[in-house]
């Protein structure tokens, strides 16, 4: 049955009636409007739902609604904008990396979280922290470049 | 406000007005509100009245093409679509360079089935060469006729007049500021008009429709845009999540639709039990013959539905063999078509008199696009007429389809590309439209239908499984007398290269439409010259005659990674039983001065020293390099691949690539070295993980543990290219042509360092060690 949960995302709380077992990536997909988490497998292979929680790179797509809680949900739309990028958004830009970019939101949320935790990381570290995640038309050394430069960027 | 809440974002009246592509016919003041009725009228095919005001989108006009609008800012329409390669920026230069308007000035409207003409939609890396050829012819003919206006106007002779950034200006008194006699603008001369100029057009449609005018287009010595590294647009709306995908398109009344697919290919629904979905909220099933799809008011709720309904399937005999005999299977199948596609020489006669006779077999799997996320359609079936939102390459072929697909004329159907989740050839996103279509035309609403993960790598048209013979033969001092590919393996079309006819989609099959399957597969594209040579293939019958998910169509590159795969591999082969440099080998055979220039300028990037090929080398890991070469269409491309092979874990760690890339006249270096990069890592992909496998029920790699890709912790240190520029030669294309060679470039690499050749792709692990061992 459906019950009523109150998710904070990108800093505002919205009330959702949703099937507790349903996915948080549906939830801000359909309910909430913000359509930059996007359906890649449903199973948390590849990456492309990724948000915040509580600063950690989850998948959305295996994350139930109900186990969201109070915990703060940042999208990739509340990562940063034009007037105020996020340096990982600006080294994407700079570095021109994506191609179709329906993968976007896996590396750089991904990414984000992890040089928050890590300055200054080796190509070897960056690495580490993105294996997994998933990109099919390739842009993977465009990837590189630009975690490496926003990893600069952050000093 | 989100973009969840703008719909109309996506109408055509909201294009125009945003777009900037107010243009109305010449010489008749109407209010906007005037013009964007006509322009939905004319979009939907309705009579008279418009084509009275604006030129019927066909073409053989000019402004089928190309637009001024009323700010001075041009519009492109243009039948072809970008699919991540940055082709917007590329046709958008060589379109402001013609027409002397400023890069920023041009808007490129893609692949819209109501905006633009059929120009075959993302097709053979055919973008540049053939659509973009027709847009710079375009751009030319609008320059032209604009000139002439200006003569006109200015009473000074065309051929006094200069144009820049849109404004024509007299030659003969260049430094008269004293006022607005000398210079008009295109905006003054047309803005928001439309052109209503004839074009000399071929009658053809597609890839290659051209409909050039009476100008001549600039000399590449005069180029100011094209040849420059411009950025891509569309980069930032997507890292800012500002831009919508075709997955994020919505339309009020939407419900999402869900398929169902047979646990055993080829069975069909013989009892649904809708009973056993009856608790979930507006819930819905579509069920005509095998097609089988249910609807929902949410998402979660029709993805519920799929999983829970209760659907006995018919029993049938299991199609496919098992995988482990597929090679087999392809070697002892009947030869539904066989083409000899180039030959000189006596080939039989050489080989019976032979000396000496080297020869090999090369084996390829079936290989899914596996696009990033499933593919995903909107298509809304109202009052007879039908609006499809999709990622596929090919707009005017799925208008084409949905209109097949529901009985509707063709100008009642218009689709409208979005960017979809990747898209590398024949994927699922046709199949998808289709299948949404006759949701929608079923409920009654608008269906956004996404396939789920095991559809979309499970059930999308696969690329081709084949095996390629490939053999040389000697005189008795050691020289080369006769060579001879065979490639034998599935069509590249077994269903088409586009869901445009209902025989080559799954709602086709599943509602009772009989596959045609097609016959096609290809030749090695090289300039080896030897006195006698035979290139040739052969096709064989599909595994299962209608919805298979081992029906085979086109995967990037279509047939060309495996071909070459084969054909390079064997080059080597041949080099190190020679005793030669892999290199100096093929140098002393090629033909083609361009092919000849490619290698040497990837040789000399890379620092080859010639040696034969393999090392004598001890050791856990080793390392090796390999060269391959290709043509395709007019690109020539050479990559050499430096790899580490570990003989223990039989893992192949590439380490670095050198890319020569020859396209001809070069629009955009950045976009193109992008591109390239991107061909590259996807080839490593397919040579070192991907492979199809299947069970005789159906496939069984459905998701990205089963159907494992490249990871960035394996991809290479480095990919450099050397761009050769030809700017007086007309460019041809760049988004396959480089991965063409990857597989056999690998394989090589690996000989040399082990010794050990690799003849059945991919290199996982397991078979090298076992190759190894």
């Amino acid at each position: 049955m459906a019950q009523k949960f109150t998710l904070n995302v990108n800093g505002k709380d919205h009330t959702v009636d949703a099937d507790p077992d349903m996915p948080l990536l549906y939830a801000l997909r359909n309910d909430i409007g913000l359509n930059n988490p996007h359906f890649g497998c449903g199973l948390a292979q590849c990456g492309a739902c990724t948000v915040h929680l509580d600063g950690q790179a989850i998948r959305s797509c295996i994350t139930p609604v109900s186990a969201v809680g109070g915990g703060k949900v940042v999208t990739l739309a509340g990562l940063g904008t034009p007037e105020k990028p996020h340096p990982l958004q600006t080294a994407y830009v700079e570095e021109q990396v994506p191609q179709c970019g329906y993968c976007i939101n896996g590396w750089i949320m991904t990414a984000a979280a992890f040089l928050n935790e890590k300055k200054k990381p080796t190509e070897a570290e960056i690495k580490t922290a993105l294996e997994g995640l998933k990109c099919r038309c390739g842009t993977h050394m465009g990837i590189l470049r630009a975690v490496k430069r926003a990893a600069e960027m952050m000093g | 406000m989100t973009k969840f809440e703008k719909p109309a974002a996506f109408s055509r009246r909201a294009m125009l007005k945003s777009g900037g592509a107010l243009v109305v016919s010449i010489g008749m003041p109407i209010s906007l509100d005037t013009v964007l009725a006509v322009s939905e009228a004319h979009a939907q095919g309705a009579g008279q009245f418009a084509v009275a005001l604006k030129p019927l989108l066909t073409p053989d006009q000019l402004s089928s093409y190309i637009a001024v609008n009323a700010d001075g800012t041009v519009s492109a329409f243009f039948g072809k679509m970008d699919m991540g390669h940055g082709i917007t920026v590329a046709i958008a230069q060589m379109v402001a360079e013609e027409l002397d308007v400023p890069f920023k000035a041009v808007t490129v409207y893609l692949g819209d089935t109501a905006t633009s003409v059929h120009q075959g939609g993302a097709s053979g890396s055919t973008g540049i060469q053939l659509g973009g050829k027709q847009m710079r012819m375009a751009a030319a003919e609008a320059r032209r006729v604009l000139v002439e206006m200006a003569a006109e106007r200015l009473a000074v002779p065309a051929d006094q007049l200069t144009v820049v950034d849109g404004v024509v200006q007299s030659n003969l008194d260049p430094t008269n500021n004293t006022g607005a006699a000398k210079k008009v603008s295109y905006a003054q001369l047309i803005g928001g008009r439309y052109f209503n100029v004839p074009l000399q057009w071929n009658k053809q449609y597609g890839n290659t429709l051209y409909a050039p005018g009476k100008a001549q287009p600039k000399k590449p010595s005069e180029y100011k845009i094209v040849g420059k590294p411009i950025k891509r647009e569309d980069v930032a709306p997507k890292v800012f999540a500002q831009e919508d995908f075709c997955t994020d398109v919505k339309l009020p009344g939407m419900v999402h639709g869900r398929m169902l697919r047979p646990p055993v290919a080829g069975a069909v629904p013989a009892k649904v039990d809708e009973s056993s979905i009856k608790d979930i909220p507006g819930v819905r099933v579509v069920w005509q013959n095998g097609f089988l799809g249910v609807v929902a008011v949410r998402e979660w709720d029709a993805i519920q539905a799929m999983q829970k309904l209760k659907v006995e399937w018919s029993q049938v005999k299991p199609p496919f063999p098992p995988q482990a005999s597929l090679y087999d299977h392809i070697r002892k199948s009947s030869v539904r078509k066989r083409t000899v596609e180039k030959e000189n020489g006596n080939v039989d006669d050489a080989f019976k008199s032979a000396a000496k006779v080297i020869e090999a077999e090369y084996e390829w799997p079936f290989q899914s696009h596996a696009g990033m996320g499933p593919a995903c359609a909107l298509v809304d079936v109202k009052d007879g007429f039908a609006t499809c939102y999709t990622g596929s390459q090919k707009s005017h072929f799925v208008q084409a389809g949905i209109a097949a697909t529901l009985e509707l004329p063709l100008e009642k159907v218009h689709v409208k590309w979005v960017t979809g989740p990747g898209s590398y050839g024949r994927n699922d996103a046709d199949d998808c439209a289709m299948d949404a279509a006759v949701l929608s035309k079923a409920v009654g609403k608008p269906v956004r239908l996404q396939y789920m993960r095991e559809q979309g790598t499970g059930w999308d048209p696969k690329g081709p499984a084949s095996i390629h013979k490939a053999r040389m033969a000697f005189d008795a001092a050691g020289n080369i007398t006769a060579y001879e590919f065979t490639s034998k393996g599935f069509s590249r079309v077994d269903v088409d290269t586009n869901g445009g006819k209902p025989q080559d989609t799954l709602a086709g099959h599943t509602r009772g439409v009989e596959l045609h399957s097609g016959d096609g597969f290809g030749v090695p594209a090289e300039s080896y010259e030897f006195a006698n040579k035979r290139l040739a293939w052969e096709t064989i019958p599909p595994l299962l005659d209608r919805a298979s998910p081992l029906r085979s169509s086109h995967l990037r590159d279509p047939v060309g990674p495996q071909i070459h795969f084969a054909s390079e591999s064997f080059m080597d082969e041949v080099a190190a039983a020679l005793n030669l440099d892999p290199i100096e080998f093929r140098l002393r055979h090629l033909k083609d001065p361009r092919d000849m220039a490619v290698i040497k300028a990837a040789a000399d990037k890379f620092g080859w020293q010639p040696r034969p090929a393999p090392q004598r080398q001890t050791g856990i890991k080793v390392n090796g390099r390999g060269i391959a070469y290709a043509q395709r269409n007019g690109t020539r491309v050479a990559v050499i691949a430096e790899v580490e092979v570990d003989r223990s874990s039989g893992k192949i760690q590439a380490r670095r690539f050198v890319v020569g890339h020859d396209c001809g006249q070069i629009i955009n270096p950045d976009g193109l070295a992008k591109c390239i990069e991107g061909n590259i890592v996807q080839g490593i992909s397919r040579t070192l993980w991907e492979e199809v496998k299947f069970n005789d029920k159906t496939v069984t790699t459905v998701d990205w543990i089963s159907y494992p890709i490249l990871d960035i912790t394996e991809t290479p240190s480095s990919i450099e290219t050397v761009l050769i520029n030809h700017p007086e030669i007309a460019p041809s294309g760049a988004g396959e042509p480089s991965i063409r060679p990857v597989a056999a470039a690998i394989a090589n690499a690996i000989f040399d360092a082990t010794g050990v050749r690799m003849r059945r792709v991919p290199f996982s692990p397991d078979r090298v060690r076992e190759a190894m061992a």
